[in-house]
């Protein structure tokens, strides 16, 4: 199962991941992102893109 | 005479001053470790045995912060002087009366360790605290010669890894770290950071062993412990406590009373509230835990019957908000907006309604910052709501309450400077 891992200092709410992927990723009121942190096997390429559609590379992806 | 001290033990040395040699004769000297007990593994056992936690507010076991540093090849002492917690006055008490304790059982600990550098941090505006270390410090040579840095001081340029940022790198600013638990570093050496009196209380079972360690306290919480008391007492100051002793025990024996007691608040501004009924609390962190509380670095400010509970926490989170670092979204945002959410509440006849969105804010911010700071913030409101429930459900019947306008127990930084 991988992890999905936000970092918090880096993440400026760009919101680039919550559209590309609203199954894993809310907003919370301030537009900062609220994960789902296990991401579901079919949903892996796509958590890959996430991170790499990040302009602040907030996003961690992690093997668990 | 170097017997060991029953009790006070931090605070034996009262009047001792700075002076080295009258903590040698008190004391006698710092102990040599030898071949069985200069190891890392020796000291892991010592501090195991005598069941010694943090007193920084993690309450952390002292011996399982030093096995976790076993892989690293270097490591870095740092004694945390930090005051950051505006109502505690520990950090200047200790380096007061009982100084020489903290630097022996640093100086310990890094030759346990191998350690080549030992760093004192004292916040920049503390200058009592800095004079008491200074003086002292001049007094003695360790083998490992101790350096004094002066960080901001700000509320959480004290948190662990903010401090070691800013060893490192001259940065006051929590890190974040994506895979737990690493080490945090100063250049290429491993930190290990403690709180001064964890290291006062090493000095002392490094002289005199576990079994003496345990002989006042809690059976599963050794010790003593150093505590601030404000509020509603006669005589606020920093007194050492035996471990398991009454919170009502506590504030008697400052001239507090039981009819003048409506709660308290427990660990400092990111703390936890208790109520009315709180005053057979044992304080010690093994039964704190079971209430949900801890003594955090050692701080108990009594509220007095005349004062407003929720009005006093809408102070503290509008204080702890500012006192952000200003790093992630969750705090810089939702520390204001929770602050401004409670002040309306409590200032204005409200509904049940506002309190539910008191409660959403409270869920969208939790476990959100790199650092524990807006975490403090939401047990400290949390808790509030709890101990002083039928006082909030009282806002919400007949609006602000009397005691809304009393003035305010809690203590406050002399500047706040930023």
């Amino acid at each position: 199962m991988k992890r999905l891992i936000v970092d918090p200092i880096r993440c400026d709410a760009y919101g680039y991941c919550a559209e590309l992927a609203p199954e894993l990723i809310s907003f919370d009121s301030w537009g900062y992102p609220i994960i789902q942190p296990q991401v579901p096997r079919g949903l892996e390429g796509m958590a890959k893109e996430m991170v790499a559609v990040c302009p602040r590379r907030a996003l961690i992806l992690r093997d668990d | 005479m170097t017997n060991a001290p029953t009790f006070p033990r931090l605070f034996a040395s009262l009047g001792d001053g700075q002076s080295f040699q009258a903590h040698v004769e008190r004391y006698g000297h710092r102990p040599q470790l030898d071949g069985r007990t200069k190891s890392t593994e020796a000291f892991i056992a010592l501090l195991e045995a005598a069941q010694l936690t943090g007193r920084g507010g993690g309450v952390v076991a002292a011996a399982a912060k030093l096995r976790f540093l076993r892989s690293a090849r270097k490591t870095h002492v740092v004694i945390n002087a930090m005051e950051g917690e505006p109502a505690s006055s520990k950090a200047t008490a200790l380096l007061e009366v009982a100084p020489h304790l903290i630097f022996d059982g640093a100086s310990l600990l890094a030759e346990a360790l191998g350690s080549t550098s030992v760093t004192l941090a004292i916040a920049s505006d503390d200058h009592r605290s800095a004079e008491f270390a200074e003086a002292a410090l001049a007094n003695r040579h360790d083998p490992i010669a101790i350096s004094v840095v002066r960080p901001p001081g700000r509320y959480v340029a004290g948190e662990e890894s903010a401090l070691v940022n800013w060893i490192d790198r001259g940065v006051s600013l929590p890190t974040f770290r994506a895979t737990k638990p690493s080490f945090v570093t100063i250049g290429r050496q491993a930190a290990l950071v403690h709180n001064l009196e964890t290291l006062a209380h090493i000095g002392h079972i490094g002289r005199f062993g576990a079994d003496w360690f345990r002989q006042v306290g809690a059976v599963n919480a050794p010790g003593t412990v150093l505590i601030t008391v404000s509020g509603a007492v006669a005589r606020p100051s920093t007194v050492e406590w035996i471990n398991g002793g009454t919170l009502g025990a506590l504030l008697d024996s400052l001239g507090g009373s039981p009819s003048n007691f409506q709660g308290a608040l427990l660990g400092g501004y990111g703390g936890t509230f208790v109520g009315a009924a709180s005053r057979e609390i044992a304080l010690d962190e093994w039964s704190l835990r079971s209430a949900g509380a801890t003594l955090g670095p050692g701080i108990v400010v009594a509220l007095p019957m005349n004062s407003c509970p929720l009005m006093e926490t809408s102070r503290i989170v509008t204080w702890m908000a500012r006192e952000s670092a200003g790093q992630c979204g969750p705090c810089v945002y939702g520390l204001p907006t929770l602050s401004t959410d409670l002040h309306d509440f409590v200032t204005n006849r409200r509904s049940k309604t506002s309190l539910h969105r008191i409660e959403g804010r409270l869920r969208e911010i939790e476990g959100r910052g790199a650092c524990r700071h807006p975490d403090g913030v939401v047990r400290l409101v949390r808790s509030a709501m709890k101990a002083f429930s039928s006082h909030v459900d009282g806002h919400v019947a007949q609006g602000p309450c009397r005691e809304l306008h009393a003035p305010s127990v809690l203590t406050w930084p002399k500047e706040i400077s930023r």
